[in-house]
């Protein structure tokens, strides 16, 4: 288990996503989005048909994008690019490989295609990035191989509190693994379903062995801070600026408040005049079946 | 004492790997000190550019009023870019893609993300002549640079594939790799006292 960490492969999958940290990852569903999101000083950015909100709303099944989609995404922007298979699907994963996709995002916000088993990660060229809601879900999924784990939020709703609580959730229990005596970790390893060896070194680093990001309902430079100071260390914003009025200008707002995210004067002032956030989704007044952070 | 107890040394922290950084500066003893805004160069005696997006960098350093002041640091003290951050201390940029302003510290020109996508990011080991010693590096090329051209007062220590991965000229260092993602500081050692400690 351990062992893999070590291997040259994955040291340079997690070293990509060190590269993505202090940055916003931003959705987008063609270059001239992927162009405005360069611009306003994203770090990557994800390319989409359809944002998460649109996904929401239009409803089907939702797969991995039009390879068309994809590379004209890719020949407009300098910047990483990556692209969401769903979960489990390791064809798409692969096809996303084959186009030379920079991170693959198996991603609860398309529609499962294996109800059991995700992606087995470690045979990949292409690091994975994999939503959690809690520290079990992330320990499974980097004993599978992603190289980058990010909350799941609550997708296309607008509304960060899952994501706070998702942050809340892996970091706590991360606090708690760290006051733990030895023999009680073989018994969290069991209720994980994980390896011990995974517990032992998040009990004694006191963090995990990849980085740590968060996604799922961010809409305002706040909220971006928000994330950053509980813990997470880069944020991914889906359908938040482009579904608001001026996606240039929150786009870069976003961005100075993840650089700055202890500087609340810096935020205030990126904050201003930003026209409509997203108009969004309560995700308490959503009925259970309509939720993606279950998958 | 650590012969590096007594240094500051900032870490720009617009956007990416300044948390490996920060681990390597503490673990030689030295005071890491994230720079996010142009004061906080006032209390450091070097300062490091790290990997990342160099397009993300360039436009930050322009939002946050910080080209300037990071050009007249590097005047008089040390600074090492590495990967994005060669990038930035390079004068030029020879790929035809736009988005990223240099900061011309470096006479060197470069080419991004010229060993390709993230699928051919590598970690091999690379030899290099640090002042004379014969080393051996473990380095990570993600999706990295290659230099095209060599000034004639830039000293190239190491060579891999035909290709310059670490440049000196004057206080200057640049690599085109990382060495921060492992627990080995031997070429943050050599930064800190060649350019820092004896500049």
């Amino acid at each position: 288990m351990i062992e893999k960490f070590n291997d040259k492969q994955h040291k340079v999958k997690v070293g990509l996503a060190e590269m993505l940290k202090g940055g916003v990852i931003m959705d987008v569903v063609n270059p001239e989005q992927a162009k405005i999101a360069e611009e306003s000083g994203a770090a990557a950015v994800m390319a989409l048909e359809r944002v998460p909100s649109d996904i929401r709303a239009e409803g089907g099944v939702a797969r991995m994008a039009d390879p068309d989609i994809i590379e004209e995404i890719k020949r407009s922007v300098t910047i990483p690019v990556m692209a969401k298979c769903r979960i489990g699907h390791f064809a798409e994963a692969r096809v996303l490989e084959s186009l030379e996709i920079d991170f693959i995002d198996e991603s609860e916000v398309l529609t499962p295609a294996d109800n059991k088993y995700h992606v087995d990660k470690w045979y990949f060229k292409v690091p994975f990035v994999c939503g959690c809601r809690n520290l079990g879900e992330a320990l499974r999924r980097i004993s599978e191989g992603a190289a980058m784990i990010r909350t799941k939020g609550e997708a296309g709703t607008g509304d960060v509190s899952e994501a706070v609580k998702h942050l809340r959730e892996v970091n706590g229990a991360i606090k708690a693994l760290t006051s733990m005596r030895e023999d009680e970790l073989y018994g969290v390893a069991k209720d994980l379903r994980v390896p011990v060896e995974l517990v032992q070194f998040v009990a004694k680093e006191g963090k995990l062995p990849v980085p740590n990001f968060a996604a799922g309902g961010v809409a305002t430079p706040a909220d971006a801070a928000l994330c950053m100071l509980l813990g997470a260390e880069a944020v991914f914003v889906g359908s938040g600026i482009f579904k608001s009025s001026d996606p240039v200008k929150r786009g870069k707002a976003i961005v100075t408040a993840v650089t700055n995210y202890e500087d609340f004067a810096a935020i205030a002032e990126a904050s201003r005049g930003l026209g409509d956030a997203m108009k969004g989704i309560q995700v308490q007044t959503m009925a259970p079946e309509d939720m993606l952070q279950t998958r | 004492m650590n012969q590096f107890q007594t240094l500051s040394v900032g870490i720009l922290a617009l956007q990416g790997d300044f948390d490996r950084h920060q681990y390597q500066v503490n673990l030689t003893g030295a005071k890491p000190v994230l720079v996010r805004r142009a004061d906080h160069l006032n209390d450091i005696d070097a300062l490091i550019i790290p990997g990342g997006e160099s397009t993300t960098m360039s436009i930050l350093l322009d939002r946050f009023n910080m080209r300037t002041p990071v050009k007249r640091f590097a005047e008089s003290h040390a600074v090492w870019g590495t990967c994005a951050g060669m990038i930035m201390l390079a004068m030029d940029i020879k790929d035809n893609l736009s988005g990223v302003e240099p900061l011309k510290l470096m006479d060197i020109d470069v080419i991004r993300n010229d060993y390709g996508r993230q699928v051919y990011s590598f970690d091999e080991q690379v030899e290099a002549n640090l002042d004379g010693d014969i080393v051996t590096l473990q380095a990570a090329f993600i999706r990295a640079p290659k230099v095209a051209r060599v000034g004639p007062s830039v000293n190239t220590l190491a060579v891999f594939h035909d290709s310059p991965v670490l440049l000196t000229q004057e206080k200057l260092m640049a690599s085109s790799f990382h060495t921060e993602l492992d627990d080995n500081t031997r070429l943050l050692e050599f930064f800190l006292e060649s350019f820092v400690l004896k500049g």
